[in-house]
């Protein structure tokens, strides 16, 4: 073995990388409202994202109301259900987990966690975040244009989308594609920033194989973005040109209200393979930061060092590798040869593989670790349990055979929800209990946050386990109102509402987070600098919430990996990363 | 003395070797790319998402004119033009093509003479590549021109798959944008090398960051790139 991530004995290498001067905020409102610093514009794009993650929830509840009670809520017609389904959808995935792990995660946590003063291009940053919060207020728009937002689901497959059939035609589709291709453009400033800094900017000692798990997931799933976003892109631009011009490129000939209508010639099924290819990657976008900040929760309320370091990154990389040759997989009854599927089938079961070696080696680092059941460490158990649940039944719809019959029930909605939904909303939660007393200074409140715990936790079980097993029973997804079926039981029905009953106890749940949040920030309990004992450099800044640049006056230098937790020997039960080995701890060298 | 137990200390760890010794490269202390700044890195890293937006519009072209069902117009005969009693096809698009590679060579040059800060050179040239860039854009506006008098939409057009307007329109129109924003780019920095911005290291208007000589080989990146692109657009689209 060369080159081990935690070896002590090599000495500090020669300085690389040249100190740029940060711009200084001089006023205000470029100190708060347009700033440059990537700390401040990962606190507005994680409450920008939060904000619009409300309406998502606030639609989850409608949605629950009209499946648990169907015919109560008057309020509720069948179109508005659709546009509830996809603005939800759409919501959750791209502008509240994309925004909040990319932009608020991940421009908080890389420049800290790499040791430099700031993102390499902290103006352009901040022009991501406007073009990201322009992108939201179109989305949000849509709800107040005539017609409404668009009912085409999140995938918005032609030629529905643009049919006058489905709600939003008018605006509401219109606006959703403009707004997305906003978000891309957003994304892509901040993006190439990530990429750059991660690659470009870490501090002398910084190897990539000493950089914290949380920074590899965060970095892997910004190239995949950067890599992905463009299909959808292309397919939101070919969308929008169909729809606005009368081009054909997804509209195949075909007859609306007994009409034929002015299109022909083109292809639906294109549409699919762009937007999955987008698509799929896009799972583990939000999956792989999730992975990356439960092994550094793990970890450190564990005591223990990440089991199979080398083998978490390389997973890491093959999961991302592997994800760009899967997406068909999302169309088994699309219309495919055959082979096709026999390969997406494949593909999709390979990345099993590397999914199954993460969640041994969490378990393996749990194994006879000193584990706190501290909040943030509760959540990191959570997002194991759902993750595994989530992924099992992933293996499910990955064969085709057995994806056919369970294609567009219950039981798909359920699976994506616990793999994508929920779990990564764990690390979410999670990682914000951790990181919350570094951002503020303050901890959150820790009765609140154990009273979330259990409610989310519990709560977003008692929604999707039962609905497996509608899924099983060949509910439909996306129907309004199931009716009188002969083949779904009554007791389906009381199920259907004890699950809406569950969604809006979660719901609640989110708010008591929302009001720990504001609370603690003026009444939490001081936290010091490093309240959990963390090794990584997140936890060593000279000032807690780290000052402009981040670092006093020198960078840090970094002698170590991530994870040296109760190292036989040592003073304390960590060692922090940039701690000299005691060879050059003579020296003094670092205060 | 901290000095010799600094250096007693520093021993390399020895290179490996096959695909460790590569990882170990990438993986390596501070910087992935030795030698490569910020700026550069960003817009390779930015070139490769591009590469990705060309590559799936013209993999949606090529799916659309493979699965019409209605004959494709032939592009030799829709970009010919008459000239002096000849009937030459596509002389346009070739013309168009030669500048816009003629163009990469003055860029190329304008990026050699940036090196050696010799500013006027430098601004010359790249104003010159702005030029040939305009130019290619007069073109492209000319040959859009024309197809719409002959009747050509995106939605449909006389000589057969409705396809071919509209995925003409959009590829060359997104394109064109890039050359567009390519030659104000080139506009700018032209302004700034010849001001010699980069010399009394004036700081930027919006970044208030200090520029560097660099900026001109970036530009050059996005430039070639752009050319690139339209080979491929050249070789799939029209020769097709």
């Amino acid at each position: 073995m060369v080159d081990v991530p935690f070896d002590t004995t090599a000495g500090i290498p020669p300085a690389e990388v040249g100190e740029v001067e940060l711009y200084h905020p001089k006023s205000w409102w470029t100190r708060y409202v347009f700033s440059q610093d990537a700390k401040v514009i990962a606190i507005q794009y994680s409450m920008t994202a939060m904000a619009i993650g409300m309406v998502a929830l606030v639609l989850s509840w409608l949605m629950r109301l009209q499946l648990g009670f169907p015919g109560t809520f008057s309020f509720i017609d069948a179109n508005q259900y659709l546009q509830f389904i996809t603005m939800h959808g759409m919501i959750m995935v791209i502008y509240l987990l994309t925004a909040l792990f990319l932009g608020g995660f991940g421009n908080y946590l890389i420049p800290l966690m790499v040791g430099a003063r700031d993102m390499v291009f902290p103006y352009v940053n901040m022009l991501s975040y406007w073009v990201y919060l322009l992108a939201v207020l179109v989305l949000a728009a849509t709800f107040f244009v005539p017609g409404g937002p668009t009912g085409a689901g999140w995938t918005l497959y032609p030629p529905q989308a643009i049919l006058s059939g489905t709600p939003g035609q008018d605006w509401g589709i219109i606006l959703m594609l403009a707004s997305l291709i906003l978000f891309i453009i957003g994304f892509t400033m901040g993006g190439l920033n990530y990429v750059v800094t991660v690659l470009q900017a870490r501090t002398r000692g910084m190897t990539l194989m000493r950089l914290p798990l949380t920074v590899w997931g965060i970095f892997t799933a910004t190239i995949m973005a950067l890599l992905a976003f463009p299909a959808l892109f292309v397919a939101s631009v070919m969308l929008l040109f169909d729809r606005l011009l009368g081009t054909s490129f997804f509209m195949p000939t075909l007859v609306e209200m007994g009409q034929l209508t002015k299109y022909g010639g083109g292809s639906p099924i294109l549409f699919q393979h762009l937007f999955w290819f987008f698509g799929h990657p896009e799972v583990y976008i939000v999956a792989l930061p999730a992975f990356g900040i439960i092994s550094d929760l793990i970890s450190v309320h564990a005591r223990k060092n990440i089991f199979g370091y080398r083998m978490m990154v390389w997973a890491i990389v093959a999961i991302g590798a592997l994800s760009f040759v899967v997406w068909a997989h999302h169309m088994y009854v699309s219309g495919m040869h055959p082979y096709f599927g026999f390969f997406f089938a494949t593909t999709t079961l390979i990345i099993a593989i590397p999914t199954a070696i993460k969640v041994y080696n969490w378990v393996l680092t749990l194994w006879r670790g000193d584990i706190h059941l501290t909040v943030p460490m509760l959540f990191a158990l959570a997002f194991i349990i759902t993750f595994v649940n989530g992924g099992l039944t992933g293996l499910f719809l990955g064969n085709v055979v057995v994806d056919v019959p369970l294609s567009d029930t219950m039981f798909v909605v359920a699976h994506f929800h616990m793999v994508m939904g929920i779990a990564p909303i764990m690390a979410v939660f999670g990682g914000i209990y951790h990181w919350y007393p570094k951002v503020t200074g303050r901890m959150l409140d820790e009765t609140l946050g154990r009273f979330h715990f259990w409610v989310s936790f519990l709560g977003a079980y008692a929604v999707f386990f039962p609905m497996h097993y509608l899924g099983l029973l060949g509910m439909p997804r996306r129907y309004h109102d199931i009716g009188e079926t002969s083949f779904i039981p009554a007791s389906a029905h009381d199920l259907n509402a004890f699950m809406s009953v569950a969604a809006l106890i979660v719901g609640f749940a989110q708010l008591v987070f929302l009001f720990n949040l504001v609370w603690s920030l003026f009444k939490g309990k001081e936290a010091g600098g490093n309240p959990w004992g963390g090794a990584s450099l997140e936890w060593q800044t000279p000032e807690t919430p780290p000052g402009h640049g981040n670092w006093g006056k020198e960078l840090p230098i970094v002698y170590r990996w991530a994870y040296d937790y109760s190292v036989p020997g040592a003073a304390r039960d960590f060692v922090p990363q940039n701690e000299p080995p005691a060879g050059l701890a003579a020296q003094g060298s670092r205060p | 003395m901290a000095d010799t137990a600094l250096t007693r200390q520093i021993e390399p760890p020895a290179r490996p070797a096959g695909w460790q010794g590569i990882a170990a490269d990438w993986s390596s202390d501070q910087r992935a790319f030795k030698n490569v700044s910020w700026g550069k890195a960003m817009m390779w890293i930015f070139l490769l998402s591009d590469t990705f937006i060309f590559s799936c519009f013209l993999l949606s072209y090529m799916t659309a004119r493979m699965s019409t069902t209605v004959p494709w117009p032939n592009p030799s005969e829709v970009f010919a033009l008459n000239i002096a009693g000849q009937h030459i096809p596509l002389i346009l698009i070739a013309i168009m093509t030669f500048i816009l590679i003629s163009s990469s060579g003055t860029m190329a040059m304008a990026v050699n003479f940036g090196y050696r800060r010799d500013r006027a050179k430098t601004a010359a040239l790249m104003l010159a590549t702005a030029a040939f860039g305009a130019t290619f854009v007069g073109m492209q506006a000319f040959e859009w021109t024309k197809l719409i008098m002959e009747g050509v939409r995106p939605w449909g057009n006389p000589w057969g798959a409705a396809q071919f307007g509209s995925c003409f329109f959009m590829i060359t129109g997104f394109h064109g944008t890039h050359v567009t924003i390519g030659v104000i780019f080139l506009i700018i920095i032209a302004r700034k090398v010849w001001r010699g911005d980069f010399d009394i290291e004036r700081r930027g208007f919006f970044t208030s960051r200090k520029g560097q000589y660099e900026i001109v080989e970036i530009t050059g990146l996005y430039w070639h790139f752009v050319d690139l692109v339209w080979v491929f657009i050249f070789a799939l689209f029209y020769l097709w």
